[in-house]
């Protein structure tokens, strides 16, 4: 008797795995009778940019019929969440974007992104030297769409009531604007510090400016923090920190939602200005109810020089997006995304102010001038460092942020910062 | 605080021992009742069962092995180290912190919320005029979905803009300079201030239902011993109100184990890691960091501490209302 009890609950047991089974199969790129489909995942979730990435899909399966590209249009947050899953279930989308670094390196050691030197070789040599954070021992695996500087967003109207003529080129220059901006009373910069990475592209900036370039690429290969000039970056920050210069409550500001956000600030008129990326305006314009942002009160500069650094002051801090092919898609996925890198489709991305394109023949597109100015500090600078958090990868990343968000607190000094870094670091190998 | 409304109103001792005697007089269902009824268990039992398995042990049992491995969320789980990872995230300062932040909520709710809640149902108990309308507005903030409630208040406590700090400066007071969310020595504390809040109405929604619970003529019979309305309440209702008071006290604790949505959204563990969690410490160390192996070892190590708490008050305290008499 027991033993019929327990055959018939292995039937029932048996019955409800295979329910389970049949929900689960959901393969993306199956091809079935010749017709192939690629599956495409991206964040421009808003018009034009949404709109426009349906066009060029449908441009494209015009001209190669048998082909099918489904495309799923998310939030950035969202999107960077259902790829987490996706790497863990190995379940990739063909075409996906890959901010380069550390997770790229990861996602390559894994075996889960595609190799495109070869078959992409002209786009990569078109595309130059923005390239190169996304390669890994000389191979390319994702091309770069995207991409952008950070520096600082201002107000011209606030500058102009502060009696500021010329934007700083120093980081004195910068605290005499403080001061000035102060004494108008007007909040000088916001910062999200409770998102800890607005925070901590201070630290990445100052490191920038206080470190030659051969000490940085060092440090993303060989995770070795020791040169003095990391502790010299945490020190410019408290320099910078010890002239008060944020708005009120800036360590659980957030970086960009909603008008008590640092971008919110910024687009409200009550900051004067933000280190951020090239998003910026775009982000200010969802936050204002005219959908304006700062509208032509917009400013750029680079991030001031640190004096006395063996940094170089044109250099630049940025990153960028990338569109990656997974290991198992299929042939037809290479060749949609080097129809996105080709100038047509390039110069559509830019005329929709959707980012700053990394194919030149695109660049006069650039409407915008803020970003235009932004666009000519990238192209000018003579080497752009990928954000730390992105080239060390999430763990190295987080712990550096993490501690520089205590070091604008007040809780951690310069060299705690390259302590809990190397801390990391060394965990890692 | 507690847990999202689990509790279901405990009735008073002498009510609930008569209950319970009822039911052993009711014979228990007759052994060795058949194949039938057992295949009939096992075929309604097991979907749930399998349920269970699916999105209870195995996640739990996932976190458990992760937690020996070093591991970035994907590709293959090779790299064991032992228990490297408890070493490093009891040693790690952040997470001793979050652990005290857990205890200084637990005993806070107990200390504070228990006595406020007990005073606010002892008077609503009382036949004043609106109490209707006073006990609905008491319990409103349970109702309200945490993370809406959570937003709100970020929104009313930011420096400058919000009220909190308008209603500050309106009575010619200071509020502090970096706001109460953004002081580290104010952040934990304001955090409590919201989830009294929050959670207060449930401790009084519990102790209301317990209240009923006491027989009147208990009071009256104390009234015409000539005691008055303090002697009544300290002698006869709080002495009954026993078991509720310490099924609340559980569930706080156990909420207040497993804080996160409101720290999450009121300041995401900081400024300066001045509010974290063991809970927030997981997610940043899992989802943020991609140390999911250090995520699994603290999620075991808050798992471990909530069950040997559970435990001990099991034992020591809740013992004397489940103890059935011989």
């Amino acid at each position: 008797m027991r033993s019929k009890t327990r055959s018939a609950a292995l039937a029932v047991l048996c019955a409800s795995v295979l329910t389970f089974a049949a929900c689960g199969s959901d393969d993306s790129s199956q091809e079935s009778g010749g017709d192939t489909t690629i599956t495409w995942w991206h964040n421009s979730n808003n018009e034009p940019g949404m709109g426009y990435y349906e066009q060029v899909a449908k441009d494209y399966e015009a001209d190669h019929p048998g082909v099918k590209i489904e495309i799923s249009a998310m939030a950035h947050e969202d999107m960077v969440d259902k790829l987490d899953a996706a790497f863990q279930s190995g379940d990739i989308p063909d075409i996906y974007m890959e901010r380069g670094g550390g997770e790229l390196a990861d996602h390559v050691d894994a075996g889960m992104v595609r190799d495109l030197s070869d078959d992409a070789s002209e786009e990569i040599e078109k595309i130059g030297g923005s390239v190169g954070g996304w390669q890994i021992d000389d191979k390319t695996y994702a091309l770069p769409f995207s991409l952008g500087v950070v520096g600082v967003w201002y107000n011209t109207d606030l500058f102009e009531q502060a009696g500021i003529t010329a934007p700083p080129t120093t980081m004195a220059e910068w605290s005499d604007d403080i001061a000035k901006l102060k004494d108008a009373g007007i909040t000088p910069i916001s910062v999200g510090a409770g998102d800890k990475w607005p925070a901590a592209h201070y630290w990445y900036y100052t490191a920038l400016r206080s470190c030659p370039e051969d000490v940085l690429t060092d440090a993303v290969t060989s995770l070795d923090f020791s040169d003095p000039c990391f502790v010299k970056a945490g020190e410019a920050v408290e320099d910078l920190l010890g002239t008060d210069p944020f708005n009120k409550g800036f360590l659980t500001t957030k970086a960009q939602e909603g008008a008590t956000s640092a971008s919110g600030l910024l687009a409200t008129g009550k900051a004067a200005m933000e280190l951020q990326g090239h998003w910026e305006p775009g982000v200010m314009q969802g936050l204002t109810d005219d959908g304006k942002g700062l509208g032509d009160k917009t400013g750029w500069f680079p991030f001031p020089a640190v004096e006395d650094a063996q940094g170089d002051p044109t250099d630049a801090l940025g990153g960028g997006d990338a569109w990656a092919v997974s290991e198992e898609a299929p042939d037809e996925a290479v060749d949609f995304v080097k129809y996105l890198l080709s100038d047509e489709v390039q110069k559509g991305f830019a005329e929709n102010d959707m980012g700053l394109p990394t194919n030149p023949a695109a660049n006069g597109s650039v409407k915008d001038p803020a970003l235009a100015g932004v666009l000519k500090a990238r192209d000018d600078a003579p080497y752009v460092q990928l954000y730390f958090d992105t080239a060390f990868g999430a763990s190295v990343g987080g712990a550096m942020n993490d501690e520089i968000a205590l070091l604008f607190a007040g809780d951690a000094s310069p060299q705690d910062v390259v302590d809990a870094t190397q801390q990391a670091a060394d965990a890692e190998q | 605080m507690t847990d999202q409304g689990v509790a279901t109103p405990t009735a008073s001792a002498p009510l609930g021992e008569a209950t319970r005697r009822q039911q052993r007089r009711v014979a228990p269902r007759p052994l060795g009742a058949g194949w039938r009824q057992r295949l009939e268990i096992a075929f309604f039992v097991t979907p749930a069962l399998a349920l269970m398995a699916v999105f209870v042990v195995w996640p739990v049992v996932s976190a458990v092995r992760m937690s020996f491995y070093r591991w970035k969320g994907f590709g293959p789980m090779d790299d064991f180290i032992g228990i490297d990872n408890y070493r490093y995230v009891l040693t790690d300062q952040v997470f001793t912190d979050a652990v005290t932040h857990n205890f200084i909520i637990v005993f806070a709710s107990i200390l504070i919320q228990l006595p406020l809640g007990l005073a606010v149902a002892l008077l609503l108990d009382r036949k004043i005029r609106g109490r209707g309308l006073l006990r609905t507005i008491v319990f409103i903030p349970y109702v309200l979905a945490e993370v809406i409630a959570g937003v709100v208040w970020y929104q009313l406590l930011q420096p400058e803009s919000g009220v909190i700090d308008g209603l500050i400066r309106a009575v010619g007071l200071t509020p502090p300079d970096q706001g109460f969310l953004g002081t580290p020595d104010l952040a934990l504390a304001t955090v409590f201030v919201v989830l009294t809040w929050k959670y207060l109405g449930l401790a009084i929604l519990l102790f209301l239902a317990g209240l009923q619970g006491v027989p009147t003529d208990l009071y009256e019979a104390a009234q015409l011993d000539g005691a008055g309305w303090w002697q009544v309440q300290r002698r006869i209702a709080i002495p009954l109100l026993g078991p509720t008071i310490r099924t609340w006290c559980f569930l706080s604790m156990i909420g207040s184990l497993q804080l996160f949505d409101m720290v999450w959204i009121l300041t995401g563990g900081g400024p300066a890691d001045a509010t974290t969690t063991m809970a927030t410490y997981l997610v940043n160390q899992g989802t943020g960091r991609h140390n999911y192996g250090i995520a699994g070892a603290a999620s075991v190590i808050l798992f471990a501490i909530g069950f040997v708490m559970a435990l001990v008050y099991q034992v020591f305290v809740l013992r004397r209302d489940t103890a059935v008499e011989r």
